[in-house]
């Protein structure tokens, strides 16, 4: 069937077995460009100098740091404890020497209070790195034995986020609820931001890491059913998984490749033909759903106890030198791994945390790597171009893209307008900002950036 | 812009997305529509010979300073560049009969786009098709030249001219022309209209490109099929049949090229069903009801008038709503 598959059509026909069609309505089909790190395996970045640690990574409140400076800290040491519920703890990724607080400015805007430290001594680090946190073996016979409780708080302690870019701490999402119960998990390997490849590069590189991963949660959360999603152009990951999945119950789910498929709402849609109610979340439904890389960390977390300290990135895009997928430590500047991938190139107009379409775009290199940081893409003058911007001629381009089926330029206008009645008539809250309207629109409008205007002026006054 | 042969990058930022389509850009779709209007203007130049030339270059010109002197006196930013104006100045011209004076091409050509877009805002701020604004205008001020007697100059000897046009004759005389002459467009009429074959060609094209929505050309020529059927069935002994309905008068130039402007119809695909359904059963109506012959103009402006309210009545259902 896969074989077919990769013959016939490799970015066209879904795969496997699964209740939904496989795709979702509108969506834009932008140049996927993977190919440039497609096929780099993960390098091991060597420890840096010193490392950043912003005391909020993830969605939720703030962590408190537990160490003052010129204490000597340890790699995987708790250094800052997330006491609420929605916050995930913070822990060192090498040996060293805290320094002086900083205050440092993540590509999102935030200005956060941050844990330095000076690396000193022996460092864990190349394959010896590697095989601590991603190869083998995984001894899937015992997961059955555990107590789903101790799963989610081994994954509580050890500080562990959504990878796939929104950081949401993971012990909530595969906290089971008596008032939602959870039956299917989804493991989200789509991928489908273009450029990037580390979701990518995992499933190939460390396939038994995921499969073990998505048994441990799907236990946690009491899911009978596991699914790991992943868009039709990345055929090798399915190949890396198919055999190891298989054997451990989990189904894969080849959905077809198109822009946004890694939203979890679509992906809900596309997997098992359910529709999120608008508002809701994936738990309405019965679903919980979590990235490939967060289930490796998941693992790791569990069945190592080693926490949160590094995360695969990958670092492309046509104004890096080398584009390039890396284990780095949480923490490393922007600087450092571009160094490492050789530099900027001198086309390069834009340095953006993330992919090209929800990524955040920084200028400073002393900006750290955290949890969420899904990639650094690099493009050039020539990537960036964009259409000259003009009046809006109410073609509809917007509306045909838009996957949450929003009318992008009413909310845009009514944004502009500040008319936050009828922003809220058009859903303004259900936008995502997948920036799929922005892509396709021929007047070359910020259609998100006055949608975002929007969302956040409607925030502040329902705060009121 | 930024100087790329610096030594160093220079990189800037910007909200995402930070890339784009480059596929389509509304200058793109105003060439589209000019390419599409290609068949529609080479047969109307071939059977009108320079009347329709006449005809063509008046109306463009007068858009094209219309939009100057307009957007100048409001000191807004002039953007002859998105070929908009050309694209009113072809589609008004191809409107007009061959045989309306001078005068007729340049006040109509003003009042389109002066009135009809400038005033409202611009381009994308109208409410009503602009060419179609300025032939009405010209249609009541300059009743003889537009009404059916004023497509007909014997003296021209060009044979078409001699003739009434398809649809006066039908409503005068109640004989119907042949289909091929429709289709190829061997009658008197509007610059544009006379030849089927062209418009669809064209039509097609736009529709092909997504420049036009399908929706729209579909919906009204389900209706007018449907309508026709049913003025047929009620009267048998009627020469004018639905397929003349559909061949005939201004119907497919206005359903593929004039109805489909954009900016003055819905934005969703439920609202440009309606907004398509909508002209067809107004052209029908007035086709078969009122004193004028054909009916696509006030079709068209009604429908547009109504656009803001088809809007607010389809807002999509959003995914996961209910």
């Amino acid at each position: 069937m896969l074989k077919f598959l990769k013959k016939s059509s490799p970015s066209g026909t879904p795969g496997g077995s699964f209740p939904g069609p496989g795709t979702f309505a509108h969506g834009v089909h932008p140049p996927q460009q993977k190919e440039l790190s497609s096929d780099a395996a993960i390098e091991i970045v060597p420890p840096p100098d010193k490392v950043i640690l912003p005391l909020l990574q993830h969605v939720g409140g703030p962590c408190t740091p537990l160490v003052k400076p010129r204490q000597k800290v340890t790699f995987g040491e708790m250094i800052g404890k997330g006491d609420t519920l929605i916050s995930a703890s913070l822990h060192a990724p090498v040996n060293g020497v805290i320094q002086k607080m900083a205050v440092t400015t993540l590509p999102n805007g935030r200005h956060l209070q941050a844990i330095v430290i000076r690396s000193e001594g022996d460092q864990l680090s190349g394959q010896q790195l590697w095989d601590r946190m991603f190869a083998g073996p995984w001894p899937e016979k015992t997961y059955q034995c555990l107590d789903p409780a101790k799963i989610t708080d081994a994954v509580h302690a050890a500080g562990i986020v959504g990878l796939g870019g929104a950081a949401f701490p993971t012990h909530v999402k595969i906290a089971p609820s008596d008032k939602k119960p959870i039956h299917t998990l989804i493991v989200n390997g789509c991928e489908c931001e273009p450029y990037l490849t580390t979701d990518y590069r995992v499933m190939v590189e460390a396939a038994d890491a995921v499969v073990a991963g998505t048994l441990l949660a799907a236990r946690a959360v009491g899911a009978d059913k596991t699914y790991i999603g992943i868009e039709s152009n990345k055929l090798e990951a399915v190949d890396a998984l198919r055999r190891r999945a298989a054997g451990a119950g989990v189904k894969l789910a080849v959905v077809r490749t198109k822009y946004p498929q890694g939203s979890e709402k679509h992906l809900i849609k596309a997997v098992l033909n359910r529709e999120v109610p608008l508002g809701g979340l994936p738990a309405d439904v019965g679903v919980a759903i979590t990235n490939v890389a967060t289930v490796t960390a998941v693992a790791r977390s569990v069945m190592r106890g080693i926490p949160l300290t590094h995360r695969v990135i990958s670092v492309t895009g046509g104004g890096i030198v080398q584009p390039k997928n890396l284990l780095v430590p949480i923490g490393i500047t922007m600087g450092e791994v571009i160094r490492y991938c050789g530099g900027l190139r001198k086309t390069a107009a834009r340095m953006i945390a993330g992919g090209p379409m929800m990524g955040f775009p920084f200028t400073n290199l002393q900006t750290p790597v955290t949890k969420g940081t899904s990639g650094i893409t690099i493009l050039t003058h020539e990537e960036i171009r964009r259409v000259d911007q003009r009046a809006c001629i109410r073609c509809g381009r917007c509306v045909d893209a838009c996957p949450m089926k929003l009318v992008p330029t009413k909310l845009a206008v009514a944004s502009r307008f500040r008319d936050l009645n009828l922003a809220r008539k058009y859903n303004i809250m259900a936008c995502f900002e997948c920036g799929s309207c922005a892509y396709v629109c021929p007047a070359g409008l910020q259609l998100v950036q006055h949608i975002r205007m929007g969302k956040a002026l409607l925030a502040a006054e329902m705060k009121k | 812009m930024t100087d790329t042969s610096n030594k160093n990058p220079v990189v800037s930022v910007a909200p995402s997305p930070h890339v784009f389509s480059m596929e389509m850009t509304v200058p793109v779709m105003m060439r589209d529509v000019l390419i599409a209007l290609v068949p529609v203007v080479a047969t109307a130049i071939y059977f009108f010979r320079w009347y329709a030339l006449r005809q063509l270059i008046i109306c463009v010109l007068f858009c094209l300073a219309a939009e100057v002197v307009f957007t100048r006196m409001r000191r807004r930013s002039l953007s002859l560049g998105d070929l908009s104006a050309v694209v009113t100045g072809v589609i008004l011209g191809l409107s007009l009969p061959a045989t309306a004076p001078w005068y007729v091409g340049v006040i109509s050509a003003v009042v389109a786009v002066g009135i009809g877009k400038i005033v409202f805002g611009g381009l994308g701020m109208n409410i009503f098709n602009p060419a179609m604004v300025g032939r009405a205008f010209v249609m009541i001020a300059f009743a003889g030249s537009m009404a059916a007697s004023g497509y007909i100059d014997a003296t021209s000897g060009i044979d078409m001219l001699s003739q009434a046009t398809p649809l006066s004759a039908f409503k005068q005389f109640g004989t119907a022309v042949p289909l091929s002459s429709l289709l190829w467009g061997t009658t008197n009429g509007s610059l544009g209209e006379t030849s089927a074959l062209a418009c669809l060609l064209g039509g097609i094209y736009l529709c092909v490109r997504r420049v036009a929505a399908w929706q729209i050309p579909a919906g009204i020529l389900a209706t007018v099929t449907v309508v026709g059927a049913v003025a047929n069935l009620v009267n048998l002994h009627s020469q004018w049949t639905v397929v003349h309905h559909l061949l005939g008068g201004a119907l497919l130039l206005g359903a593929f090229f004039i109805a489909t402007d954009p900016v003055t119809s819905p934005v969703t695909a439920a609202g440009k069903w309606i907004f398509g359904i909508g002209i067809g059963a107004l052209v029908m109506l007035l086709r078969l009801f009122s004193g004028y012959p054909e009916g696509v103009m006030f079709a068209v402006l009604l429908m547009n008038a109504l656009t803001p309210l088809i809007n607010r009545w389809t807002i999509p259902r959003p995914f996961g709503g209910v």
